[in-house]
């Protein structure tokens, strides 16, 4: 009997197909095997072991592939297995010899992609193919001394070597080696039989083996993925009854389904835990292949690659798995093309010949966190904004603003390529920008650091889709929204007259919150939600939120509890609104937005200044762009003319009852926070209000603190300051225009001593140790006289530099002289970032801790000021909290 | 090639709509819908269909047809886009017709443009037209909100 290609047609169609599907799924799985592992030996020739799983797991594949009558896949793998014989008498392993296997293996795998689509093995020639495996497998094999003759062989054409390998299998499993010297293209080799007799030997002790995995091949089935979904979703809908279930009993005290109840929702919640994990796989399964793609890139390119994988374990949703597969290999192949340089460029930097490319993942809270980085050339930002530029994705003037990270980040942008060469391998260079669209389909953010010459790092963040989060149920304008716990501080209920209350200034809502005064924010006109009411606020709930450095407060209706609640990433028709993180099915089943901390802070940034906008009018556009944006409180003190102050230095706005004013020695007193706080009045046309309430302006420092009477608070305007008209008399800095109007800026210090004449020699006698000298870098003048006082009294002497350049020279002429260096951030020309980095590059300087300081702090300026070397962060208008920090950093300086 | 091809219908306004039966998940009534803040106006919220969150595109404002006078419930026809689900609220559910797919007409140069922008076709029926809906055009948000 003899078999024609396409045996399958004389099978019956219906149980073909389950054995064929069979068949592929566990062929594909181990090639797929084959695949790693051959990887692995290549690297490690003389592990047994390696070798031995690669060829069990060949000769498998190569039985079943005549078992079921698939010659070319029998013979490719007959001709791969022959060669790896070699490689078990001792051959030596080269490299071209692997390679070889491994295109065999390729053309494997098409075999069965095409056996697959048209369920038969397409008609072909592998002539050449198997000539050259066999060629090299005759080359190498030297080392084998031929022995006795082995038992008799049936000798070429007697019985066709299928069909004794089947009628052999179904006798005794395993046993196939005394026929699988089968006659093939090229003669039999002499030295073979003793091959054959060696491998009868070895593959009795692999029997052995196979019990074994065996066993462990039995603990695992194969599961459809529909199965596992729909039990999936059953699950959910069990969850979801036990919640409404729950909520009912709730409102009953004393029922008796508690008990029951009880239980069945300990077990539910184990239940939907254990079929959670169905769904998860560890990340190493999207890994497998890339050793090898890693591998045929560096034999390609001729460069030298080491590939190091960490965190294969961490486990993650399928789904995502599989979306992540092909993005993930993209970026590998960029990393090993276009990261790593040629190994003499890479030696003539001083760099190790073999380039590193390093994978890793990593669980963290909700999400998985994958990073891929090399150590070859990094971005080359120039050409990125070159880019960006010709493309008319940003001006000139906007590319200047950006810090490097920013322009990193139009790689990700639509079309983007800088790569010179089209390369074969990763085709046009980047394409970083679909990797991003695949990315954002499952709901997760990529983001990218590269340093030039050193290396470039992507980090991607992937939200476990069953990330279960917990979190706050407020309602805003009455539809009820989700707040993540974890950016909730605390709840606050405001009430006019306590220690929280709102204060409004204009049109500024701020809380205030012990010390500190908080920005709001409402969430139903945020939203642009109708019945939201401004009004509300005075007396509304109030989630104090912090998201970096940031706090603030959002004002909503009701706040109800918290809960467990499972996020579902936005629909990728909503996913841009940055409010709103995900969304969620809440116990009685109606869905609920969550919402975006970072989003709300983000809002925020802009409210102030479109508030800046509306209030300013035809200047707004110039100081929308503005960054030396200053806060002035505007007040009327005894004078027509409004006067103001820097925001920044006061702390804290009061209004106290007129009958807790005492008087001694002629001067006005109040008993504030367990002190004798004096009131000094603004100038002597202030006269303290007899009745009512007195509105002041606290100062405090130290732990002393004055008041300065004032008749009325008027406005707290956000505008760049010009003081035109310097004055000479005491107490008033200048004149300035403030929202068009002519306004006498104050000196406070001219009023600190007023209120306690020794406050200068009381600073001076608390740090006459060691006056420390501080460097203060501010394009602004104002905001250098303000803060040089300040300094001044908090004990330290200060040099002023007006620009990044001016900071330098005083540096390079007497650097010993300067133990801090506090900076303004935002400063034309060179900006603090580009100062400090060179403060770092010179040796005489690296040492000196550098503050910035800066009217936005983000997350993103915060780690850029960690990469250039700063050494704390402070908000520009964060007065006691500069004074801390320059504390902090002249601490440990030698007295 | 199929001879006849199976549609939902649905009417949407004053005008009848078909939706190939295979890309039909389900019909249901839309109980609870959350609407979405700052979402494009053709967003009419989200939903919960059977623990999937589904996301309800507002026919009639896709059309440009100003919303419904009174408030009651609406159908929606539920689709799968690119691995999400998505709900077309429409105004009432027709009946499934199978109709021979060479009958079908590109769209008659006089078809309205709101029509024409998500139509895949038409099929002139005895006393009226049955627009074909191009799934993907309609799903085609986002990008025109921000241009409005």
């Amino acid at each position: 009997m003899s078999r024609a290609a396409g045996p399958l047609v004389a099978l019956k169609a219906c149980s073909m197909d389950d054995l064929l599907r069979e068949f592929l799924t566990e062929t594909n799985e181990s090639i797929d095997v084959v695949d790693v592992e051959l990887v692995r030996f290549e690297h490690d020739p003389n592990n047994a072991k390696i070798l031995d799983n690669i060829f069990r797991l060949v000769h498998t594949i190569k039985g079943t592939c005549g078992f079921i009558g698939l010659p070319r896949l029998e013979a490719l793998t007959h001709a791969a297995e022959a060669l790896m014989v070699n490689f078990r008498d001792g051959a030596r392993v080269t490299s071209e010899a692997v390679s070889l296997i491994l295109v065999t293996i390729d053309r494997i795998k098409a075999l069965l992609d095409e056996l697959e689509r048209s369920q038969s093995e397409q008609p072909g020639d592998d002539h050449e193919l198997i000539a050259e495996l066999n060629r090299i497998a005759a080359g190498a094999h030297s080392t084998a001394a031929p022995g006795p003759a082995a038992p008799a062989q049936p000798s070429a054409g007697e019985v066709s070597p299928q069909e004794l390998e089947r009628a052999l299998r179904a006798a005794s499993g395993a046993q196939a080696s005394a026929v699988r010297r089968a006659p093939t293209a090229a003669p039999e080799k002499p030295a073979a039989p003793a091959g054959a007799r060696a491998e009868e030997a070895a593959e009795g002790a692999r029997r052995g083996d196979d019990h074994a995995d065996g066993k462990i091949a039995a603990k695992s089935i194969r599961v459809h993925v529909d199965t596992l979904e729909h039990l999936m979703t059953m699950v959910s809908e069990l969850v979801l009854t036990r919640n409404q279930l729950l909520e009912i009993v709730r409102r009953h005290e004393d029922s008796e389904f508690k008990g029951p109840l009880q239980r069945l929702s300990n077990v539910t919640a184990e239940l939907q835990e254990g079929v959670m994990k169905t769904r998860m796989q560890p990340i190493g399964n999207a890994w497998q292949k890339l050793p090898r793609v890693v591998r045929d890139l560096a034999t390609d390119l001729g460069k030298s690659i080491e590939f190091e994988m960490h965190g294969a374990e961490t486990e993650l949703d399928r789904q995502v798995l599989d979306l992540i597969k092909d993005p993930l290999t993209h970026m590998v192949r960029n990393a090993a093309d276009h990261g790593l340089e040629m190994p003499a460029e890479r030696q003539a930097a001083g760099k190790p010949e073999k380039g590193m490319i390093r994978l890793s993942a990593r669980h963290e809270s909700g999400h998985i966190v994958i990073e891929l980085s090399d150590d070859g050339r990094g971005l080359n930002t120039e050409r990125i904004k070159a880019t960006a530029l010709a493309r008319g994705l940003a001006s000139e003037a906007q590319l200047e603003k950006m810090s490097e990270a920013q322009v990193q980040r139009y790689i990700f942008s639509p079309g983007f390529s800088t790569s010179q060469t089209v390369t074969s391998v990763s085709g046009r260079g980047i394409g970083m920008d679909v990797v991003r669209a695949n990315i954002d389909e499952i709901g997760g953010t990529i983001d990218v650091k590269s340093v030039p010459g050193r290396g470039t790092s992507f980090s991607i963040k992937i939200p476990l889709t069953l990330a279960i989060v917990s979190a706050l149920i407020v309602e805003a304008a009455g539809d009820r929204f989700a707040i993540p716990q974890l950016a909730v501080i605390e709840l606050v209920r405001a009430r006019a007259g306590s220690e929280h209350r709102i204060e409004r200034i204009k049109d500024a809502a701020v809380l205030r919150l012990r010390n500190k005064l908080l920005p709001l924010v409402q969430l139903g006109t945020l939203l642009k939600l109708d019945g939201s009411d401004a009004g509300q606020v005075e007396n509304g709930f109030i989630v104090v939120t912090q998201v970096g450095s940031q706090q603030f407060g959002i004002v909503v209706d009701a706040v109800f509890h918290t809960e467990e609640i499972v996020v579902k990433p936005m629909s990728s028709k909503l996913r841009q609104i940055p409010i709103f993180a995900g969304n969620t099915i809440m116990g009685d089943g109606s869905v609920i937005l969550i919402i975006e901390p970072n989003g709300i802070a983000a809002a925020l940034g802009s409210a102030a200044l479109a508030r800046t906008a509306n209030a300013a009018g035809p200047d707004a556009d110039r100081q929308a762009d503005d960054s030396s944006v200053e806060s002035m409180l505007v007040f009327r003190a005894g004078a027509a003319h409004p006067r103001a102050v820097l925001l920044s230095l006061v702390t804290r706005l009061e209004e106290i009852d007129v009958d807790k004013i005492e008087t001694a020695n002629g001067r006005a007193l109040v008993q504030y926070r367990g002190q004798l706080m004096p009131l000094i009045p603004v100038s002597d046309e202030v006269l303290i209000k007899k009745n009512g309430k007195q509105p002041l302006l606290v100062f405090s420092d130290e732990g002393r603190s004055m008041a300065l009477v004032v008749d009325e608070i008027v406005d707290i305007v956000e505008q760049k300051l010009d003081i035109e008209l310097v004055s000479e008399h005491p107490g008033v800095l200048g004149s300035a225009l403030i929202k068009g109007q002519a306004t006498e800026v104050i000196d406070i210090s001219h009023f600190l001593p007023l209120a306690f004449a020794d406050w200068q020699h009381w600073k001076e006698r608390h740090v006459a140790m060691a006056r420390r000298r501080v460097l203060l870098v501010d394009d602004s003048q104002f905001f250098r006289n303000m803060l040089s006082p300040l300094l001044n009294a908090a004990g330290y002497a200060v040099t002023s530099a007006a620009s990044a350049d001016e900071a330098l020279s005083l540096l390079r002429e007497g650097a010993a002289g300067i133990d801090v260096i506090i900076t303004d951030i935002d400063m034309p020309g060179m900006d603090g970032f580009e100062l400090t980095a060179q403060v770092r590059r010179d040796p005489r300087t690296a040492e000196i801790p550098v503050i910035g300081l800066s009217s936005l702090v983000s997350a993103e300026s915060v780690e850029r000021g960690r990469l250039v070397g700063l050494h704390d962060y402070v908000a520009k208008f964060d007065r006691q909290g500069l004074v801390a920090a320059v504390k902090e950093q002249t601490a440990d300086l030698a007295a | 090639m199929n001879e006849t091809v199976e549609y939902v219908t649905a009417s949407v306004g004053e005008q009848l709509f078909g939706l190939p039966i295979a890309r039909a998940q389900d019909v249901f009534v839309v109980d609870r819908l959350t609407r979405v803040p700052l979402a494009a106006p053709e967003i009419a919220g989200v939903l919960n269909l059977r623990g999937r969150i589904v996301t309800a595109i507002d026919l009639r404002r896709r059309l440009g047809l100003a919303p419904e006078a009174e408030d009651r419930k609406r159908m929606a026809i539920g689709i799968e886009h690119k691995g999400e689900s998505y709900g077309l609220l429409i105004d009432a559910i027709g009946e499934v017709m199978k109709l021979p797919s060479a009958e079908r007409e590109d769209n008659p140069i006089n078809l309205e443009p709101r029509l024409a922008r998500v139509s895949a076709g038409v099929h002139r029926l005895d006393d009226r037209l049955l627009v074909v809906l191009d799934v993907d055009r309609v799903l085609d948000i986002g990008s025109q909100a921000e241009a409005a």
